[in-house]
């Protein structure tokens, strides 16, 4: 301990994930590539890059069963965070006010508009950097628009899974011919979105750039905090609850290079399908 | 007793004898005048009968009024002009005959060389056949014949150049030497062979000298022939089908009967005297031909029991040798129908236009040493055949290149196909050879319609193994018999294709079908490609429903028929065969929807631009949000840098 603080050099940081949601995170990240590759070489069968992918991993029943399997670890980790949501809740004494209102809620709420108009007016020169807190305006979306696309992809993809029981229960069978158009756009929308503004948004803008390892280490200097997002640092300040996550002890080597390998490796993945897929968007579909 | 009756039966005889010359007498008055003449056109004609004569005839017994039936005999002097004597009155069927013979018709169109019955029979003169004075007397017959049918004669420049010498050739025959030189009248005349009123030309079926009724002609005499002649297919095609095997004449050579050939030895030593030495040869358009003939080997051919000269017709004695240019052995003579259907074929075709690639019989079933084609080393033997036809039709042979580039490698695909494993690798003898398609004898070009592998004509030719198959293609919707339509109707090689043929659970079939059937139904094929069946079958689900899984294979019906595999009461059932759970709804999946069609499936049109309007606005707005902000942090990140630095 006293080794690592005097390599430190006396930084301070703030441990902004804790283990289970960057668990979670991971789990998110291998079942998202997972049904996203899988996915797409159903969506462009006609494109010979997928085929040959799909060979690759082994055919047709392979990446179906991939498929399926992925769908399970989303619903696995969908319900878990859910629990965790309520565990949470518990632990720290909170009201259900306070986690759907409070400062440092995801839930969004006016603020996010105004501070919306500010990035705006930054973006355009014509004001300072807004002060962010705990959750952007962004961050909000991207946590909402996985709740939507669970939903939405998760609910049709169940059909199109079991369209035997669901026909049983009374829908009509032009349902699944629906449920497969909402299901493979919505995926083409969560794909497209993840892999290119997800991932400018948290790693490729430039004071991020080429990666922010925090989702897999949890733990930020303090320093870069205060910078990024005042408000968040001003809790620390305040509330004893934040405070305790401010600790001297620098993440191990192993976690970040860990982090980093991971990181890089789930990043080029997903560049690398957009890629295919924008390829046979132009070359190859309709 | 005796000579009573014998005295009564003269008497009445006298008297009716009396009673006719009574008659005839009347006409003899006048006619019997040596002077008695008439003008006609001009010239004088004798009106005199010479009585004498006629009361020899075999028609001394009949009233002159009897033949010259226009006479009224109480009405005498007759008119000067009287009809024409009609033997027909009684000999009916020798006046038919002659009639439809070929002297008849030449007669009938005024041909003056056209002999009438008076020409051969005379007229008050005529005598008994039997008779030795008669002109038909058998001793005669070949004088009276040869008065028109011999050299130098009118008539003999009518008939063909090798018939000029029939009556010489006639005597010195063996026929001829046994009339003139030994007084056999039971040997053969003109009149034997070619009958005495029925003369027609040998390519008149009905001829008594025709190909096909020689045989028959002969043996009137030569009864039991095919016993002597045992080496002809054992006697037993001679009259049923005699047009099968050789005919007389063809050994025996008409008019010139002379020698006759004794099969049993006497020949095949005197070839082999010469061919069993293996350098002779003959030159042929400055190539070296070896005559060679490998007698023992003939003696395992499937001709062993055939001498020499049953194939080599054409030796002739008064050559030497006698095979001097015998000419090209016509297989015809045994093997009439495979020829006939060889000379249509391509192969036969091109062989007669002077294709030297063109095989003839022998290219394929050799000569001397002709095997039968079920004996294993035979090359007709059904396992040998592809290699016997790729002799000339595997990719790189000139035949191969000049029939059609498209068709390369059938050998190659044939081997692998199912046909060719199972008859090559599993040794399955009633697998499909290259003839079971394209026949053995009568092979043309798939475009020519006479042709078996011709589009019409390939379902009966696949039908000779898979008649069941057949049975239920004739009734789907793709049979000639069931569709009336303009558009080309799938046969069996559209989807099963010839050479390459191969199994439908194997290999890519299955996804290949979807092309075979997308050739003609491309919308649907598009749409399938669209929904999950098509989909997965593209990323090579073997196992995802193709169009013959839901519509059938062989027996396609179209939706609106019960018997169909999709009709409303089957289709549940039909997808059950995948989806154990299959139901009313679960059938109402649209298998060939497209979102593209907003009058037919609204549904899916409004989805998908809900889906399509969703996504762009969200890119559209994010996007712009990152392109924002991009120049601005890097702005930002500069200026940071500067403040360090300071």
């Amino acid at each position: 301990m006293n080794n690592e603080f005097q390599y430190n050099g006396g930084k301070k940081y703030y441990e902004r994930f804790d283990a289970y949601s960057r668990f979670l995170h991971i789990l998110v990240i291998i079942s998202f590539l997972t049904l996203a590759i899988t996915g797409m070489v159903i969506k462009f069968s006609d494109s010979s890059v997928f085929q040959t992918l799909s060979d690759i991993m082994g055919g047709y029943e392979v990446t179906g069963a991939l498929h399926r399997f992925a769908a399970v670890i989303t619903f696995t980790y969908f319900f878990l965070h859910i629990g965790y949501l309520i565990r949470k809740r518990r632990k720290r004494k909170s009201s259900f006010k306070e986690m759907l209102t409070g400062e440092s809620s995801i839930v969004p709420n006016k603020n996010d508009w105004y501070e919306f108009k500010a990035t705006m007016k930054w973006f355009l020169g014509k004001g300072p950097r807004p002060v962010y807190g705990r959750w952007t305006y962004w961050e909000k979306f991207d946590y909402f628009a996985v709740f939507w696309g669970v939903a939405i992809i998760g609910s049709s993809g169940l059909i199109l899974w079991f369209p035997e029981f669901f026909t049983q229960l009374g829908i009509p069978g032009e349902m699944i011919n629906i449920a497969t158009i909402i299901h493979s756009d919505e995926a083409l929308l969560a794909t497209g979105f993840i892999f290119t503004i997800h991932f400018f948004n948290t790693h490729f803008r430039p004071d991020k750039f080429p990666m922010d390892t925090v989702i897999f280490t949890g733990k930020v200097e303090l320093e870069e905090l205060k910078e990024d997002r005042a408000r968040e640092f001003e809790l620390i300040e305040t509330d004893e609850r934040y405070k305790e996550r401010v600790s001297n002890v620098a993440p191990s080597t192993f976690l970040i290079r860990a982090a980093k390998i991971f990181g890089f490796t789930a990043l080029t993945i997903g560049i690398l399908i957009i890629i295919l897929i924008l390829y046979s968007m132009i070359f190859v579909y309709q | 007793m005796n000579k009573l009756k014998f005295s009564l039966a003269f008497f009445v005889l006298s008297i009716l004898t009396f009673a006719q010359s009574e008659e005839n007498q009347l006409c003899f008055d006048c006619h019997s005048d040596n002077t008695l003449t008439v003008e006609r056109n001009g010239k004088k004609i004798s009106l005199f009968v010479n009585e004498k004569p006629f009361n020899n005839s075999v028609h001394s017994k009949i009233k002159c009024i009897d033949c010259h039936a226009d006479i009224n005999p109480d009405d005498i002097p007759h008119p000067e002009i009287l009809k024409k004597v009609n033997c027909a009155k009684c000999h009916e069927t020798a006046v038919m005959h002659y009639d439809r013979s070929l002297h008849g018709d030449a007669h009938r169109k005024g041909k003056f060389l056209a002999p009438s019955c008076e020409s051969c029979h005379g007229k008050h003169d005529i005598l008994a056949s039997k008779n030795s004075r008669s002109k038909t007397y058998v001793m005669n017959i070949p004088t009276l014949c040869g008065k028109c049918h011999k050299e130098g004669t009118p008539v003999s420049k009518l008939v063909s150049v090798r018939e000029h010498q029939a009556l010489d050739d006639y005597s010195e025959s063996i026929h001829g030497e046994g009339l003139f030189k030994r007084g056999l009248i039971v040997t053969a005349v003109c009149t034997s062979c070619h009958t005495s009123h029925d003369i027609l030309p040998h390519e008149n079926p009905l001829s008594s000298i025709n190909k096909n009724n020689i045989a028959t002609t002969c043996t009137q005499c030569h009864r039991k022939i095919e016993e002597v002649h045992t080496k002809v297919i054992s006697g037993r095609l001679w009259e049923k089908e005699p047009h099968k095997v050789p005919n007389c004449i063809d050994c025996h050579q008409p008019h010139k009967i002379r020698r006759v050939f004794y099969t049993e030895s006497y020949p095949d030593d005197l070839c082999m005297k010469c061919h069993s030495q293996e350098n002779l040869y003959k030159i042929v358009d400055g190539k070296k031909k070896s005559l060679f003939v490998n007698y023992d080997q003939f003696k395992t051919s499937v001709h062993t029991d055939n001498a020499c000269f049953k194939c080599h017709t054409n030796v002739n004695f008064s050559k030497k040798p006698v095979c001097l240019n015998s000419g090209k052995v016509d297989c015809s003579m045994c093997h009439s129908a495979a020829t006939e259907d060889y000379q249509i074929s391509i192969h036969g075709t091109e062989h007669n236009k002077g294709n030297e690639h063109a095989p003839y019989c022998t290219d394929c079933h050799e000569t001397h040493n002709m095997k039968s084609k079920v004996q294993k080393n035979s090359p007709t033997f059904a396992r040998n055949v592809p290699e016997l036809c790729a002799k000339c039709h595997r990719t790189g042979m000139n035949i191969a290149a000049s029939i059609d580039a498209s068709k390369k490698g059938i050998v190659s695909e044939y081997v692998e196909s199912i046909h060719g494993k199972g008859l090559l690798q599993s040794g399955l003898m009633v697998t499909a050879t290259c003839v079971d398609c394209h026949s053995s004898h009568r092979e043309l070009p798939r475009k020519d319609p006479r042709s078996t592998v011709f589009s019409a004509n390939i379902a009966t030719t696949c039908a000779q193994c898979h008649l069941g198959i057949y049975e239920e293609f004739r009734n789907s919707i793709h049979s000639p018999e069931i569709s009336d339509t303009d558009k080309k109707l799938p046969v069996c090689n559209d989807c099963h294709f010839s050479h390459e043929i191969g199994r439908t659970d194997q290999g890519d079939f299955r996804k290949q079908i979807l092309n075979q059937c997308g050739n003609c139904h491309e919308e649907v094929t598009t749409t399938y490609f669209d929904t999950f069946h098509g989909k997965v079958s593209k990323l090579g689900a073997q196992g995802a429903a193709k169009c013959s899984d839901c519509h059938g294979s062989h027996m396609i019906l179209p939706t609106s028929n019960p018997e169909s595999k999709l009709s409303r009461a089957n289709i549940v059932e039909t997808c059950k065969s995948c989806h154990p759970n299959s139901n009313k709804k679960f059938v109402g999946y649209l298998t060939h929807a497209t979102h593209h069609n907003r009058e037919k499936y609204p549904y899916l049109f409004y989805t998908f631009w809900f889906m399509t309007i969703l996504l762009s606005v969200t890119f559209l707005f994010f996007g712009t949000h990152t392109l924002l902000w991009l120049p601005r942090a890097l702005r930002e990140k500069r200026l940071k840098k500067q403040k360090h630095s300071k």
